[in-house]
């Protein structure tokens, strides 16, 4: 399976009235990857999603999961995958087994197979205890544990994840990333988003949207060699703060922030490293190091939103 | 159709509906509530608290004032001893009718004369009036007839052939009893309410919530969306049907003329009408506020146009046409008729026919509507 192609999006496109949400993405995802979809609040991730989903009717353009025409076949696509939406909404009447069961019947599991399922995800992700609580009453973290455990519920191949550890505690982060990690290697295709760059590592590729556009593509490692990535220096120094005002706005720097005790400066070229050196100096401002690293995938697109250009 | 995506859904609904409280006791208590204020606070025609001046005080007049009290129409609740006494009782609300006995009524009647009896009724609820003057110029021909043939008779002359005996009989209803008219359009307006209000809001509400998307990810189909969510609004429908039944028979004692499977069977056919515009409205409205208002703004004229409260016969010729628009006007005629008349389906299938009609388009557009609205 591995390598067949699971979605296919081309030119998809997506207007609210005259604004365009989603602005004629293509991309393709392949089975059993986990593909992250990065990018800033309101940039299309969601609307992307939905389309794909079958919830939303794209503008233009068209997609393709499992193989199926999402608008043709919307049936087939809608039982072989999972959604969880980024509100991970729930019914605030009905209870965590409720819930489980609700969704079960939905995908069509009934009976000893529905009751099976319902008991072995409930263990799985701590919501045994909590079976006859009401959704409404769950601390976030645990509506997200219930949303996602509803989205899995009838193992789907293809699985769509929203945001699905925003509000969650890091030590549930880690635990809903040991369970996405291990839907992959069963073979499960995973489209996520998520704001946690450290998240983002974990993908097999990422997609970079902006303004309804992909801006950058390729698995963590590739993203940050890539030229488009410039060169990412780190500093330390006693006196960060003000290196920081110095070379912020320099014309060759692309992004600066602070990362911990140190400070990372992203330039466009190598060449650029010599530059950032003499307008540190300039200011008679000491330096205990200076040199370039390996960049963190914020830095990489701290970069890619200030150079404000397609990768 | 998958039934078991539709069970499920029912399911859900009916949990829903089941935990909360307060919206099952609002459900289960409007039809209640309904019965019996209208049962209570309408006025019923009959027994009317009437004040007597009898200033004859004989055998005769005590026999005018039995004929009065076995229409049952008049209730002799005081009795004056002054005409002050007769007009304080009528203008403090107390009595409806004065009754005033003439001294020499007894005299007059032995002498061939005709006394004058003064009946006075208190105008302002026209309707209780007017029945009220008319059955005491009937109780007054009848007391009258009677003593002429009785007369005759002490004469020695045989009992007279009357020629024409014209008598107004209410049909149906011959005690012209309240209830009897308003059970069926209490039931009528409850389940129109509920129902249109009910199935608007499970919708709404699921959509202001977000949490319709997440049933349209799931493979079900809308038409099976909407009967899972209908089905349990049908039970809670049959359940407000019977609670006013029940009540309207061990309660007030009105007895159902017809079939009650027929009614049943009407209700079923009403559901589309009411379940469907709740469904439309869902479709039209983009707020849950919106939705109620456009819930009352087509039930207000309905209920008005219906024949509930004014008799369709009696309205302006245009505003008759109206109300053959509003399939309330259907329903309500077919439940009268099989509560309070005993008819049925001989002469109500044209009724049932046009309710079907009006059920089957306005549940088509709302499917449809809601259909593309989801997809
Ligand atoms: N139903 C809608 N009507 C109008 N505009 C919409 C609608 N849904 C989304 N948008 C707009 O489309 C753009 C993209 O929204 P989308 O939710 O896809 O962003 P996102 O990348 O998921 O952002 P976030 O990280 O905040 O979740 C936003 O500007 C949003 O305001
Ligand atoms: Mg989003």
């Amino acid at each position: 399976m591995i390598g067949a192609t699971t979605v296919r999006a081309e030119s998809l496109t997506r207007k609210f009235g005259d604004f365009v949400a989603v602005d004629g993405i293509s991309f393709e995802i392949h089975a059993g990857e986990i593909w992250g979809f990065l990018g800033p609040n309101g940039a299309g991730k969601s609307t992307t999603i939905r389309m794909l989903c079958g919830v939303l009717q794209p503008s233009a353009g068209r997609a393709e999961v499992l193989g199926y025409d999402v608008a043709r076949d919307p049936e087939a696509v809608k039982t072989r995958s999972g959604y969880m939406s980024q509100g991970s909404t729930l019914w605030s009447d009905l209870t965590v087994e409720e819930h489980m069961r609700l969704y079960a019947g939905l995908f069509g599991m009934y009976g000893a197979h529905q009751r099976d399922a319902v008991e072995e995800w409930m263990e799985r992700i701590g919501l045994a205890q909590r079976r006859t609580q009401l959704a409404g009453s769950l601390p976030g973290g645990y509506r997200k544990r219930l949303a996602l455990a509803c989205t899995l519920l009838h193992r789907p191949q293809m699985v769509f994840l929203d945001e699905p550890t925003s509000g969650v505690d890091p030590l549930s982060r880690r635990e809903f990333w040991d369970l996405i990690v291990h839907l992959s290697e069963d073979g499960t295709t995973v489209m996520v988003t998520t704001h946690y760059l450290d998240e983002a590592e974990h993908c097999d590729r990422l997609a970079f949207i902006y303004g309804g556009r992909i801006i950058a593509l390729g698995a963590p490692a590739e993203l940050k060699r890539a030229p488009s990535a410039g060169v990412t220096v780190e500093i330390l120094s006693r006196e960060n703060l003000r290196i920081l005002d110095a070379v912020e706005d320099a014309p060759f720097v692309r992004s600066a922030s602070m990362y911990g005790s140190s400070l990372h400066v992203t330039v466009e070229r190598s060449d650029d490293v010599a530059r950032l050196q003499n307008t540190i100096d300039a200011r008679g401002l000491g330096v205990q190091r200076l040199a370039p690293i390996t960049p963190s995938l914020e830095d990489v697109f701290a970069g890619i939103v200030k150079a404000g250009r397609p990768a | 159709m998958n039934w078991n995506r539709v069970w499920t859904i029912a399911v859900k609904e009916y949990t829903q509906f089941f935990r909360d409280r307060r919206t099952v006791a609002a459900t289960m208590l409007l039809p209640l509530i309904q019965v019996v204020l209208y049962g209570y606070l309408s006025t019923d025609v009959r027994y009317q608290p009437t004040v007597v001046w009898d200033l004859s005080q004989t055998a005769e007049s005590r026999q005018l004032l039995r004929a009065f009290t076995n229409s049952e129409y008049f209730s002799i609740k005081y009795v004056a001893r002054s005409m002050n006494g007769v007009v304080r009782r009528i203008d403090g609300g107390q009595a409806l009718a004065g009754i005033v006995i003439p001294p020499n009524y007894a005299t007059l009647l032995h002498q061939k004369k005709i006394p004058k009896v003064m009946v006075a009724v208190d105008a302002s609820d026209a309707t209780a009036a007017r029945t009220a003057l008319s059955v005491a110029q009937a109780i007054g021909s009848s007391v009258t007839q009677r003593m002429q043939i009785k007369q005759l008779q002490m004469s020695g002359v045989p009992a007279p052939q009357v020629g024409v005996d014209i008598r107004a009989r209410a049909w149906y209803n011959p005690g012209l009893r309240q209830e009897l008219f308003l059970v069926p359009g209490v039931l009528a307006l409850v389940m129109q309410f509920t129902m249109t209000f009910l199935s608007m809001s499970t919708i709404v509400r699921e959509r202001e919530l977000g949490t319709l998307e997440q049933l349209i990810v799931s493979p079900i189909r809308s038409s099976e969306l909407l009967l899972g969510k209908m089905l349990p609004l049908m039970t809670i429908g049959y359940i407000n049907v019977t609670t006013i039944l029940l009540l309207a028979v061990f309660w007030f004692g009105v007895s159902i003329a017809g079939s009650v499977l027929l009614l049943y069977f009407t209700v079923l056919v009403f559901f589309f009408t009411t379940l469907g515009l709740g469904t439309l409205i869902s479709t039209i409205a983009k707020t849950y506020i919106q939705a109620v208002q456009l819930v009352q703004f087509f039930l207000l004229p309905s209920m008005l146009l219906s024949g509930f409260i004014f008799p369709v016969a009696a309205m302006p010729r245009v505003l008759q046409w109206f109300s053959y628009l509003v399939p309330l006007t259907y329903f309500l005629t077919i439940v009268r008729g099989i509560i309070v008349k005993g008819v049925g389906i001989g002469y109500l299938w044209p009724q049932i026919l046009l309710l079907m009609f009006f059920g089957f388009v306005v549940f088509a557009t709302a499917v449809l509507r809601f259909r593309k609205r989801i997809d």
